[in-house]
């Protein structure tokens, strides 16, 4: 007996105490710190995306050259980075869903590999193409979610599973593209599925065990959101008893979407996780009646129970598929001479939101293109019923069934989609890779079957009248809500930014460019032609005293649809040579990696 | 009889040359619309769904549907208008050489090919109303795209509903 009332002291004690020492035990957040290694999906816990390495800088980087290249052997969209941990990158392919263990210390030899068995049947319900996100590492394990929602703990020395949990059922369309995040102790995944009627989840597990801890949805019953109508709030304000379900017409939040697939940021300080969640499910907003919550929203939830902090719905009633998923990057700004923690995210819907993160306060709502039109902005005034809301152009909405609306901007891709911002905190700026495409859309009836595509629009794409290039890079202040330089880009910019300490931006194009900009103007410092088209992320570590900077290159995704054979209307407007041409006459298929570094002397 | 036995060798040329085993299918002979049954839906002399563009561009109801239906649950594989993406076949290519029959097999029961490294797999849309109500009008969209009648975008304009179309249809779309 007292043996039992020690242990239970011991252990309380062991608990008080890391949940104050959030720094200290937790070795990723050590490991983060340490610009040398890139050792989560976004460089840090708070997605900036930004390295403090500066050997390559703004005057130098002009004579980076290819150091290594490495071929996956898949034709596949190829999102997401490499992550680097020691002397060993760790990267894994789209659909088989191979994971590579590479030697830095020998020309990236390959230390182990592992290639999960799938059905193949999960390939036709991955709505773009089989991407996945990338892998991520916390202690001494890899891990990885494959496209049938498996979650794997891989030995990092080994590549040896140490545990495996299946987190969802792909013969419903569930699916899994994003890359695992470990926070803490705990990894945490999405699910996708979005436009086979899949009601979005998020999944907490013990990195140690594979044990689920909790999960969340993005609609339904409180329980299921993991919500308390009196603590979770929405602008300040308690979201109340049943904020999801009476928001829909009878089961429809069954079937209502809300995926979870973007990229996730956390605060060990706050101890809150941040995503988005995607479109209500169907497009076609008529058969949803409601503002379809939680769809569309930032979530801030505890780490370690899953409870909900704050959300703030962006869109509500969805009638264009701009989804929420899109990352939320943490920084710590002052504004108006006060220190405030602050959220940027910069939404499909074309607004570049920047909240308090701690209280999900809105400080900032502005719109990221200017060709944005579905809305004139995001009412502003706390006093207003529709505080936070977007106020909306009628001439735009789609609630009609059977009629075709014409010129919406952004078109449902997004003014940017899940291709992540960076934040450099030397300028204070964010870097954008955005597009810029306009859509028409038609809704029209359409029925539920499980595993099964469930739409219900036609669209069609084409760039916003005037202009021939689909894309922009852009320096964005959040505090503003400016844009403070913009770059055209023949293609939607579809590759994830890299901010340095050395001044320089990396980024890569759809024709397989990456490039470097100078961060305070947009100048182009250096361009090289990779092997196919880029829709990864450019990272950078440092091995034997030499910097480097690494993308991997394959064209696909949502990017490979439609874009690949080129957009309608090629006639239309300019008629300018090459504007709206296909992208298949710029590159082709093929997963390769390449990594850039100085000449060595 | 000269004609299918060249045209199957055709096919198997093809296929040696390029690695991929083409599946016994016909072109679609003449698309020419030759009546228009009581469902509301055009015919070519074979009795084949087809269809019917006049000289202003106007596109019979169920091509316009098809341009619909195809461009909300196909393109995300197949490309706006048929025209393919990264990982799925150009349809208004294959249907050059695919015929109705042959269409109809493939959306209802799906469709596995493991060549040059990439795994392309089409699944059974047998249970899928968004498809199975509107296959000829998907057909027909796909075939006056294969022959050049119809180029990308949406058509500019389109006939009415005819007969049975609208009732069927309603039918159709039921839920159980």
């Amino acid at each position: 007996m007292r043996k039992y009332l020690l242990a239970t002291c011991l252990s309380a004690v062991a608990l008080c105490a890391a949940s104050f020492a959030y720094a200290d035990d937790d070795p990723l957040l050590t490991m983060q710190k340490d610009a040398k290694q890139w050792v989560t999906p976004r460089a840090d816990y708070a997605a900036t995306g930004y390295s403090t390495l500066n050997q390559i800088n703004a005057s130098n980087v002009g004579k980076i050259a290819p150091a290594w290249t490495f071929s996956t052997g898949v034709l596949r969209g190829h999102e997401g980075a490499p992550l680097v941990v020691g002397d060993v990158m760790y990267l894994v392919a789209p659909f088989p869903n191979t994971v590579y263990a590479l030697d830095l210390n020998n020309d990236g030899k390959i230390l182990w590999k592992y290639e999960p068995k799938q059905d193949p049947n999960v390939i036709p319900v991955m709505c773009c193409d089989t991407v996945n996100r990338g892998v991520s590492y916390g202690d001494g394990m890899i891990f990885m979610h494959q496209a049938d929602t498996t979650l794997v703990a891989l030995d990092a020395k080994t590549g040896k599973v140490d545990w495996s949990v299946k987190d969802g059922d792909a013969s419903k369309g569930q699916t899994g593209t994003d890359a695992p995040f470990v926070f803490k102790d705990k990894v945490l995944i999405g699910v996708s599925g979005g436009e086979f009627g899949v009601r979005g989840w998020v999944s907490a597990y013990n990195a140690k065990d594979g044990k689920l801890v909790w999960r969340a949805y993005s609609e339904g019953p409180d329980s299921d959101l993991k919500v308390d109508p009196q603590k979770t709030t929405s602008l300040g304000k308690p979201i109340g008893a049943d904020s999801s379900l009476k928001t829909w017409k009878g089961d429809q939040w069954k079937i209502g979407g809300g995926a979870t697939w973007g990229w996730y940021a956390y605060d060990p300080k706050l101890n809150l996780v941040y995503y988005g969640s995607g479109n209500p499910s169907t497009w076609n907003p008529s058969q949803r009646p409601g503002d379809n919550k939680w769809s569309m929203t930032i979530w801030a939830r505890n780490l370690d129970t899953g409870e909900a902090k704050w959300v703030y719905q962006m869109t509500p009633h969805d009638e264009w598929d701009y989804d929420g998923v899109n990352e939320m990057i943490l920084t710590d700004q002052k504004i108006d001479g006060k220190d405030r923690q602050l959220l940027t995210h910069f939404d499909r819907n074309g607004f570049g939101y920047t909240l308090d993160r701690a209280s999900g306060e809105l400080l900032v709502a502005q719109k990221f293109d200017p060709k944005v039109n579905w809305a004139t902005g995001i009412n502003m005034d706390k006093n207003s019923a529709d505080y936070g809301r977007p106020i909306r152009v009628k001439a735009m909405s789609t609630e009609a069934q059977d009629v075709n609306v014409k010129g919406v901007c952004p078109a449902a891709l997004g003014s940017k989609d899940e291709q992540p911002a960076a934040y450099d905190p030397q300028t204070e700026l964010f870097y954008v890779p955005t597009n810029h495409v306009c859509m028409d859309y038609e809704p029209f009836k359409v029925s539920y079957t499980a595993g099964q595509p469930y739409v219900g629009a036609t669209l069609s794409m084409y760039p916003p009248k005037g202009d021939s290039n689909m894309g922009n890079f852009i320096a964005w202040d959040n505090k503003t809500g400016k844009i403070v330089w913009s770059d055209p880009e023949q293609f939607s910019a579809w590759g994830g930014a890299l901010a340095t300490a050395g001044g320089v931006v990396f980024y890569g194009t759809l024709e397989g460019y990456l490039k470097a900009v100078d961060a305070k103007t947009g100048k182009l410092l250096y361009k090289f032609k990779t092997p196919s088209g880029i829709i990864g992320n450019v990272m950078t570590y440092e091995h034997g005293g030499r910097q480097y900077v690494a993308v991997m290159s394959g064209v696909g995704g949502w990017a490979g649809i439609g874009l690949a054979a080129g957009l309608t209307k090629p006639n239309d407007g300019l008629g300018a040579v090459g504007g709206y041409a296909a992208l298949s006459n710029y590159t082709a298929l093929g997963g390769t990696l390449t990594v850039f570094a100085l000449p060595q002397d | 009889m000269q004609f299918p036995v060249s045209r199957l060798l055709l096919a198997l040329w093809l296929g040696l040359m390029s690695g991929v085993v083409v599946a016994q299918a016909d072109p679609p002979g003449d698309p020419a619309a030759v009546k228009l049954g009581d469902d509301g839906y055009w015919r070519d002399k074979n009795g084949d769904p087809t269809y019917k563009i006049e000289k202003d561009g106007t596109v019979d109801f169920a091509t316009f549907q098809g341009f619909r239906r195809f461009n909300s649950t196909c393109f995300v594989c197949h490309g706006p208008d048929g025209s393919g993406s990264s990982f799925a076949p150009a349809l208004a290519d294959s249907l050059k050489t695919m015929d109705y029959s042959t269409f109809a097999g493939v959306v209802v029961n799906g469709r596995k090919d493991f060549l040059n490294g990439q795994d392309k797999v089409m699944p059974s849309f047998g249970d899928n109303k968004n498809v199975t109500c509107y296959l000829n009008d998907i057909y027909v969209y796909l075939r006056a795209r294969s022959t050049g009648a119809l180029g990308r975008g949406r058509p500019p304009h389109h006939a009415q509903k005819t007969g049975q179309y609208g009732d069927n249809e309603d039918k159709c779309m039921a839920d159980n």
